[in-house]
């Protein structure tokens, strides 16, 4: 039978069917962090069951970390009682973590990938839902939650059911200053925020076979905004390319041989999906979102559809705006680059080349933070700390930060945030904060103009 | 894990569509170690304002609605993969939430709860939700056994699907850790196996 990439990766990761039930799936590589895993332990504590293997689980604290002082104590008492656990857990188990402070440390799905940890072919979970980021390397990666998580450490497996299949292709060329961020806000917004549950995507076509490793993270990162488990795009020259030369990826013969292999995963030529949708490229303008679904989304000089259901209506309330209205000029007083999805060096290169020699508006508070250590030392290095500086960007240390708010940079009830992560939830942002969702590109230039604005006449 | 076979109980009708996890259990109080407690915090910005008084246009907070079922709108348990939402939903006392979708890693983590997510068409929850907003002692019978779910007033029902692993683990109590550790041998076979194949180098 003709498989798609997704069929060859899971089936090969079966180690037993039940019959009329779920799959027994393999776990390659278990990545956890402070605020989903200590329950999974302390549920294998109560069962007197050991982690079954130590050395296939890779830990960092990200979520509940301050992005500044990292070198002082932690003064949230709630926070350090949880990195003083997942520290404590990992002694305990055996696992590698890479704490705050680590020079390997960063969010998840940042530091695995640079670490050369993610690699074509593999089944890598975690406790987060934008585990999905991994399948940029043609792996099956998907988010779990915390009794799953327990389940993995006890087995290296998890009891799933196969997923069906969805392919979305996008060929054509991208216009100028159209980012990967674009590309995926823009299917969003076509296919709607379920459009995807049930199943795993394979993105496909010129357009991302065109794009970074970091450009499909960023793609992969948001699959689960349309509800699909994960999503992963064929490796290919560029993959192996990323990959090679890694802390972790294997060297000199081993690397070749499995080369050798990760060709192998394509989709054959007549693989049958269960859903397919066919985009293009040229359609693809900047985009950011209006309401308090990724799903809701716009181009940038768009306005907000007049006909909508009543979570428009309540979504547009909170949001404060009203249907038909257009957004472009609408003041912003702060904007966010950073989070798993756009705080890799490509997104924070991208936003200082627009910033250089720019300064930011009076009214905005620009925070930029990095993914990852390495990612910080990259910026450093590239003089690309200066610029923003400069430019009236505040630099902090790495973490999930204003993604999700749970340390304390959060923004204030009522004020917008053109925000480069992957939720606009109502209050995910901080209690009443208002997050649009957009590309670095556009929150840098909403930065520099103190408002939402159309840069694409000034790009060349 | 508790059991779970059948239930009959008023609901709280909460008539608002993808409901997601951030909703259900914000960031803020994810920072606990254990599963108690998170219950308090459930809904926490929709049942209190930012002074923290009580809404009280808010569902939960009215007084006529009670229940162990919970009435949602489509596409509920959306977002984040927190498990901490269906711990906060069970810890407040709900025991089955029905909605005409749910959100993929938010059914699995309620299965693995003992919490049951009951998948209606569009259709039945419009009648659930205009049953128990014309009377809020209306009485909802879920049976896992027979997988249905039936409106004592009108006496209208519905079948609903569950994974059949998953309906015997609901109605034994057992879950997946049980069962995976059962199966370590099986496990170590295949890490043997794969031992042969390029795809375990490197990894
Ligand atoms: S950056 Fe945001 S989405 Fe990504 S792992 Fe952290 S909290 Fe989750």
């Amino acid at each position: 039978m003709k498989k798609t990439l997704f069929d060859k990766i899971w089936d090969s990761h079966i180690v037993e069917s039940i019959p009329d039930g779920p799959d027994i799936l393999y776990i390659d590589q278990h990545l956890i962090h402070e605020v989903t895993s200590p329950q999974a332990f302390n549920e294998l504590k109560e069962r007197d069951i050991p982690v079954f293997r130590p050395q296939q689980v890779v830990a960092t604290a990200d979520h509940n970390t301050p992005t500044q002082n990292q070198h002082l104590p932690v003064q949230d008492l709630l926070s350090r009682k949880q990195l003083k656990e997942l520290t404590h857990n990992c002694e305990e188990n055996n696992i590698t973590l890479y704490g705050l402070g680590h020079p390997y440390n960063g969010i998840v799905h940042v530091m695995a990938p640079e670490l050369g940890i993610t690699k074509p072919g593999m089944t890598i979970v975690c406790g987060d839902s934008h585990t999905s980021t991994h399948g940029a390397f043609g792996t099956i990666a998907f988010g779990i939650g915390t009794s799953q998580v327990a389940q993995v450490f006890a087995s290296q497996c998890l009891l799933v059911e196969k997923p069906k299949k969805l392919r979305v292709n996008v060929n054509g060329k991208l216009k100028n200053g159209v980012l990967p961020k674009d590309v995926i806000l823009y299917i969003i917004s076509k296919l709607g925020t379920n459009s995807g549950t049930g199943y795993f995507c394979e993105y496909a076509g010129d357009v991302f076979e065109n794009m970074s490793m970091e450009g499909r993270m960023t793609v992969c990162n948001m699959s689960i905004e349309m509800g699909a488990r994960g999503g992963l795009i064929a490796p290919d020259e560029t993959t192996f390319e990323y990959v090679e030369g890694r802390e972790f990826a294997p060297k000199g013969e081993d690397f070749e041989q499995l080369k050798t292999y990760w060709k192998t995963l394509k989709t054959d030529e007549d693989a049958v999906f269960d859903q397919e949708y066919s985009f293009d490229a040229e359609d693809i303008e900047p985009m950011i979102t209006y309401g308090t679904n990724p799903g809701m989304g716009i181009k940038l000089s768009g306005s907000i559809p007049v006909e909508g259901g009543k979570s428009d209506a309540k979504a547009l309330q909170y949001m404060g705006f009203k249907p038909g209205e257009i957004l472009l000029d609408k003041p912003i007083n702060y904007i966010f680059i950073g989070s798993c999805t756009n705080s890799r060096i490509e997104d924070f290169r991208t936003a200082a080349a627009y910033i250089k020699g720019k300064k930011k508006a009076e009214n905005v508070n620009a925070l930029i933070v990095p993914g990852s250590r390495q990612v910080a030392a990259q910026i450093e290095e590239e003089g690309l700390r200066a610029i923003f500086e400069e430019a009236g960007f505040t630099l902090r240390q790495p973490g999930c930060s204003a993604c999700l708010a749970m340390n304390d940079d959060k923004i204030p009830a009522g004020e917008y945030c053109v925000s480069t992560s992957n939720r606009n939830f109502e209050g995910r942002q901080g209690q009443g904060s208002r997050t649009i969702l957009a590309s670095p590109l556009t929150a840098a230039a909403t930065a520099v103009a103190g408002k939402l604005t159309d840069y694409t006449k000034q790009l060349n | 894990m508790e059991k779970f076979t059948t239930l009959k109980d008023t609901a709280v009708p909460l008539d608002i569509e993808n409901v997601d996890t951030d909703q259900i259990i914000p960031a803020r109080f994810l920072k606990a170690t254990d599963k108690a407690g998170f219950g308090e915090n459930l809904f926490r910005d929709w049942r209190f304002d930012k002074y923290d008084k009580l809404n009280p246009d808010f569902v939960l907070n009215q007084d006529q609605y009670s229940g162990s079922i919970l009435v949602a709108g489509n596409n509920f348990g959306c977002g984040s993969s927190r498990e901490h939402a269906a711990w906060a939903l069970k810890a407040y006392g709900f025991k089955v939430v029905v909605s005409s979708y749910f959100a993929d890693i938010f059914k699995g983590n309620s299965l693995n709860n003992g919490l049951l997510p009951v998948q209606v068409s569009p259709e039945f929850l419009e009648k659930l939700f205009i049953a128990i907003q014309k009377d809020s002692e209306e009485k909802i019978k879920v049976d896992l056994e027979n997988q249905k779910i039936a409106i004592t007033s009108t006496g209208e029902s519905e079948r609903f699907n569950i994974d059949p692993y998953k309906k015997t683990c609901m109605i034994n109590g057992f879950d997946d850790i049980d069962f995976l550790v059962s199966k370590l041998e099986a496990i170590k076979n295949y890490e043997n196996n794969k031992k042969t194949t390029p795809a375990s180098v490197g990894v």
